[in-house]
């Protein structure tokens, strides 16, 4: 009886791990053997070609002492997510409840919102906005046409082309408007009746009420998208390239063109092991933080 | 007296009615514009586009900037960019649903020795920069001569990806657990419990997974930049944005034009997999 019993135990075992097993190969030979990897390199000199000479700590000492555009880079990154994200979401929220009533044409309304969401990522939008934001593109003429001024060389000068970004970010604010607007459907609404009994105004029930109850999902989606707000190449990459001088240049370009255009892999890993600390770092201050403002229902 | 009142309080609400509907209409017009100032501009010449009377309609409707677009450069049509992203994205995407439904059935109905460790695991691949293991992987696909090919593109999706293990396992944790019980009782085996039974029930999870998978993968700029090198290996995406550099640029409506086809796959998802796309985005906070 014993002995059936490891028998079954050792077969669900075995099962199990043959079914996990695309992912424990996943695991070893694209995170983990990796991460191994990019730790030692951060501590080398590596150009792919030759091999890699260890360096000690010079690669950290360098990225924090003497690399300017490093910490120019950082800065920008911050400032990019800090300021878009919040933004963004504040939109969001307001736009969620603007279509909140359940009527035929909000449902459309929330659609057309949310395609830029799917399509705002992609290669083709950000040259379009490029174009859009060139000195003779659409966005002047349309400020032309309404008596604006209409010379405004948005991607070269150093105080309106991160903006340019910022908006790419706050213009995909339809995914995050759908989740608020499924956290909004989930408040009771006994909560609002009472309210209305006790006579609270409109404001007030935003203030007592909404925005309580969703501060979960706000808290949610802050942590995510700062995160990958930290880590976003592409608009930089193909719509200012960085220019001009570095005001849009971030991290994870920085990061890219000292790997793949300087060939400094060692260099390279080592930013990379500090963006892994800066996202750590943010992610425990944000979960830390959350006791004082984030409403979790006693259950 | 009361009628009057009434009288204002109706016409008020008719007016912030139509007020709002304005509010969210110009809303809707601002949202779609660069999508349709792009389409209008497909059509358009250089002049229109950008000269000093720019117009919103296009002064005419020919394709000849799609038939110049289409030619694509080095020798190398569109026609071939966007089959290579359908085949980066259709086989990452089949690789990606098939080994993460797998992996979420191991995790979520399987009871094995590790399963927590190997869990947290997972995990920490969901919140780990891409950054970080990014010059690693390229150093190993390197090695084994996969550079320059689309394999590095697609061999990875087939170890599942823990954003659709995820959202495949909330959607197998709503089905019963007595279904294990019974299967255990007839006698069957895991492998054929979990492709006769818990397969067919979690369908509408793994078209939601497909639909992202796709859609991230079609648009996926970072992947095709650092692997592929040859002109011929291109995806759409990559096409796109060496197109924008080489023509430097006496072209931009064939651009503009090529850029509106690369999105037609992206808005055919959301047209008819809308509801697919919502939940889940609701249930599991997919970005979208």
């Amino acid at each position: 009886m014993q002995q059936r019993k490891t028998v079954i135990r050792r077969r669900e075992n075995l099962e199990g791990y043959l079914f996990i097993m695309p992912f424990i190969i996943g695991f070893l030979l694209f995170t983990a053997v990796p991460i191994c990897v990019s730790f030692y390199l951060s501590f080398t000199k590596y150009d792919i070609l030759s091999s890699p000479r260890w360096t000690g700590l010079s690669n950290y000492i360098k990225m924090f002492t003497s690399d300017r555009v490093f910490w120019t880079c950082f800065k920008v990154t911050l400032f990019y997510a800090f300021v878009s994200v919040p933004l963004k979401l504040f939109m969001s929220l307001m736009v969620a409840m603007l279509l909140m009533k359940p009527k035929l044409e909000n449902g459309i309304f929330r659609a057309i919102y949310y395609i830029p969401s799917i399509l705002g990522g992609s290669i083709a939008i950000a040259v379009v906005w490029c174009r859009l934001f060139a000195t003779d593109g659409a966005i002047n003429n349309i400020l032309g046409t309404l008596g604006l001024p209409d010379d405004i060389s948005w991607l070269s000068r150093t105080d309106t082309a991160i903006w340019t970004l910022i908006v790419l970010a706050i213009w995909q604010f339809g995914s995050s408007m759908l989740i608020f607007t499924s956290g909004l459907q989930q408040i009771p609404t006994e909560l609002y009746e009472a309210a209305r009994v006790d006579g609270a105004g409109k404001i007030v029930q935003f203030f007592r009420i909404t925005l309580p109850m969703l501060t979960p999902v706000i808290f949610f989606n802050l942590v995510q998208q700062l995160i990958n707000g930290f880590m976003a190449f592409t608009s930089s990459y193909v719509i200012t390239g960085g220019a001009p001088l570095n005001s849009t240049l971030f991290y994870s370009v920085y990061l890219y063109q000292q790997a793949f255009q300087f060939s400094k892999m060692g260099y390279a890993s080592a930013m990379a092991w500090f963006m892994l600390f800066v996202v750590a770092l943010m992610t425990i201050l944000l979960f830390k933080s959350s006791d004082r403002w984030v409403f979790y229902e006693t259950k | 007296m009361m009628n009057i009142k009434a009288a204002g309080i109706r016409q008020n609400r008719i007016q912030s009615g139509i007020f709002g509907i304005l509010l969210k209409l110009v809303g809707a017009v601002i949202m779609i514009y660069p999508v349709v100032w792009m389409f209008m501009g497909s059509f358009k010449s250089n002049y229109e586009i950008f000269g000093d009377t720019q117009t919103f309609f296009p002064s005419s409707w020919d394709f000849s900037k799609y038939v110049s677009g289409w030619a694509g450069f080095g020798g190398v049509s569109f026609g071939t960019f966007f089959l290579n992203s359908f085949v980066v994205a259709g086989l990452g995407t089949i690789g990606a649903v098939a080994s993460s439904s797998v992996v979420a059935f191991g995790f979520s109905r399987c009871k094995f020795r590790g399963r927590g460790i190997w869990f947290a695991c997972m995990l920490l691949t969901m919140m780990l920069p891409s950054q970080v293991t990014m010059i690693p992987k390229y150093i190993i696909f390197n090695q084994l001569g996969w550079v320059g090919t689309k394999l590095p593109l697609i061999v990875p999706s087939f170890t599942s990806e823990a954003f659709f293990v995820f959202l495949i396992m909330q959607f197998i944790r709503g089905i019963p657990m007595d279904l294990d019980e019974a299967a255990k009782i007839d006698g069957s085996s895991m492998a054929r419990f979990f492709v006769s039974i818990i397969l067919p029930l979690t369908k509408p999870a793994m078209v939601t997974a497909a639909i992202f998978s796709f859609m991230w993968k079609w648009e996926d700029f970072m992947g095709p930049l650092l692997y592929l090198n040859k002109p011929r290996t291109y995806t759409a995406s990559l096409a796109i944005k060496m197109f924008n550099d080489s023509t430097s640029l006496s072209d931009w409506g064939a651009l503009f034009a090529m850029s509106t086809l690369s999105l037609i796959p992206i808005l055919l998802i959301f047209v008819f997999f809308q509801k697919y796309l919502v939940e889940g985005i609701a249930t599991s906070g997919l970005k979208g």
